[in-house]
């Protein structure tokens, strides 16, 4: 008992230490591919959200995009000057600019978004599958127009232009937003983010874990699994699943603040219905409702085109130029993903259960 | 004093009177037998029941206080639990977890206490899962805890169904079919199940085909045909009822 144990916290700390170390060896490539892993580890967390709501609960969600949006555009807000610039009664109040400090935006950014997540999910409970998904891609939509919209009659989101000179975060009186110095050793602002959205990604992951082996995990896979069974065993089904929405919208709400922050400019482009599939592609090409199956899907797509785009170039040379890179790179994105769902249907890391109950997956 | 007490109890589905007006006295510690031939509204009465349809009129009444069977879940904690005629396990989780399930309304540790791994979750925990372990070994399927439901045979689910019922504690334990398919061995470890069950203080109502083992098991039963109560008694009164024979080979053998 002992023995498999220590292996497996010696393996925590070796892959602990080894993300922790990741970016000061990528910064010295080039800062591009810092960005890759930082923004990589966002979509980790926006995929362990919709893992709760689509790999637990069973409830299929295109529209999850919009809790990343309602988190972004809420930090923008609460850290730009563009309310105070717009308001005068705002520039009365905070003379010195809103500013809002990491510790507030963390639960805030959750907040909301759990309260948009009830507000999906409470004209959804009845709905499941197809349908479900075709009313939760609505909402994506909603949102994003709304975004668009609403700078008539007041401004408030600024429209399409989008908002800009957000604050970058800082932790600790530590400004993530320009590179730290320690005596002669330069440690870029991008490597900061990463490691800020790294302890995000731990702390959801144990979350995460600890959801899925409880009474609540239990009860959303029983959902998942049976809806009139869950019922007849006594789970309020109505309550599990506006949790289930509102938990995972509040990891979206998180990622949607860190993004704002990292970025310094948000606009309604970010958050298209495109983002909502990848993130649903993400949870299911990784492995749907097993944690390092999410983790790794949610890598692989982010970093593919990023990837991709250096490959691309290349490939681009040798049909003459005539092929666009960027129209290359999507069918690139396109084939490895039939390719995966081909070889690997349940997933590239599926959960043990799922593997052994796919036809075929003995054969793999 | 009854038990559970179903008066006058209608339900429709558009042209066809399902249920018309069916009355059901339980009383505490029976084993009580639901008969009728095919599409007589057995099920129908069961759903209505457990609430997962809702009745068009009649009044319920568990353990001498009326309740309404509006919403599944209310009627799981006021006592009734049910398993299915074609079964409805969690397929995808293991054994144990599905009696875990059964164990949900029981516990109240949430989210809060799971993420937190609070002292209250842990201790919780561990007695869900003691519990979840006793009722396997209960219904004799202990050893396959840790494998998935859909791998169990056709008996073994069954059986599975009834531990997950336990779990949630129930006054009144109602089985549908239970019996269906399972071949004559497995009927007999059914039959000493089910005397167990009400030896250990639980009410039964029991919806089932197999006329030998109603005879066997019930104390009363009642005859649906045609959505309506034609015959209640003991077996052996329900057996020599001339409308029973009636509904269940037709009037055609009398001459």
């Amino acid at each position: 008992m002992m023995q498999p144990m220590r292996h497996r916290w010696l393996a925590f700390i070796t892959a602990g230490i080894g993300l922790l170390l990741l970016p000061l060896f990528m910064q010295e490539l080039g800062a591009g591919w810092v960005r890759i892993v930082a923004l990589a580890m966002l979509y980790v967390l926006l995929a362990l959200g919709l893992n709760i709501v689509v790999g637990y609960a069973g409830l299929l969600d295109l529209g999850f995009v919009a809790f990343y949006a309602v988190g972004a555009y809420m930090y923008a807000l609460l850290a730009s000057p563009h309310l105070a610039e717009t308001f005068a009664a705002i520039a009365q109040h905070f003379p010195q600019g809103l500013h809002t400090p990491i510790w507030m935006v963390i639960p805030l950014g959750a907040a909301l978004a759990a309260v948009f997540g009830v507000l999906l999910g409470i004209p959804v409970l009845k709905l499941r599958g197809d349908y479900l998904a075709i009313v939760t891609l609505g909402f994506g939509e909603i949102i994003r127009v709304f975004l668009n919209n609403l700078e008539h009659p007041v401004n408030i989101t600024n429209g399409p232009r989008g908002l800009d000179r957000i604050d970058p975060m800082a932790v600790w009186g530590v400004s993530l937003g320009k590179p730290l110095l320690l005596g002669d050793y330069r440690i870029s602002s991008v490597t900061l983010y990463y490691w800020l959205f790294l302890a995000l990604v731990v702390l959801s992951v144990v979350i995460c874990h600890r959801l899925e082996h409880s009474r609540v995990g239990r009860a959303w896979m029983a959902i998942r699994e049976d809806e009139i069974a869950a019922k007849a065993m006594g789970i309020h089904t109505r309550d599990m699943k506006l949790l289930a929405f509102a938990l995972g919208a509040s990891f979206g709400g998180v990622a949607g603040a860190m993004f704002a922050a990292f970025q310094g400019f948000v606009s309604p482009e970010s958050f298209t219905l495109m983002e909502s599939i990848m993130l649903v592609a993400m949870v299911v090409l990784g492995g749907i409702g097993h944690l390092p199956g999410v983790i790794l899907g949610a890598v692989m797509l982010a970093a593919l085109p990023e990837v991709l785009r250096y490959v691309a170039g290349d490939i681009q040379n040798l049909t003459g130029g005539r092929i666009d890179a960027a129209i290359l790179r999507q069918l690139l994105i396109a084939l490895a993903m039939i390719g995966i769902m081909l070889l690997r249907p349940s997933g590239l890391w599926p959960s043990p259960e799922r593997r052994a109950a796919t036809p075929g997956a003995a054969r793999a | 004093m009854s038990f559970l007490r179903v008066e006058a109890v209608s339900k429709r589905f558009g042209g066809l009177q399902a249920l018309s007006e069916v009355n059901l006295s339980i009383e505490a510690g029976q084993i009580y037998g639901l008969i009728g031939p095919n599409g007589a509204g057995k099920t129908t009465l069961f759903n209505v029941i457990t609430g997962l349809y809702t009745a068009d009129g009649g009044r319920f009444e568990l353990a001498g206080r009326s309740y309404k069977p509006t919403s599944v879940h209310q009627v799981a904690l006021a006592g009734i639990a049910r398993t299915f005629q074609n079964i409805r396990l969690f397929a995808e989780m293991s054994a144990l977890d599905n009696v875990r399930v059964g164990c949900h309304i029981r516990s109240k540790v949430g989210a809060w206490g799971a993420v937190l791994r609070s002292r209250s979750f842990r201790e919780e925990e561990a007695s869900i899962i003691a519990r979840a372990r006793s009722l396997l070994a209960y219904v004799g399927i202990e050893r396959y805890a840790d494998q998935r439901a859909r791998t169990l045979s056709y008996g073994d689910q069954r059986r599975l169904e009834i531990a997950r019922a336990l779990a949630t504690e129930p006054r009144l334990l109602a089985l549908d079919e239970p019996a269906a398919g399972m071949n004559a061995s497995e009927k007999r470890v059914l039959r000493e199940l089910i005397e167990r069950i009400r030896h250990d203080g639980r009410t039964v109502l029991l919806i089932e085909h197999d006329v030998k083992l109603v005879a066997h098991l019930c104390d009363r039963i009642t005859v649906l045909d045609y959505g309506r109560c034609i015959a209640e008694g003991s077996p052996e009164e329900v057996q020599r009822d001339p409308a029973v024979i009636e509904a269940y080979l037709g009037t055609g053998h009398r001459g």
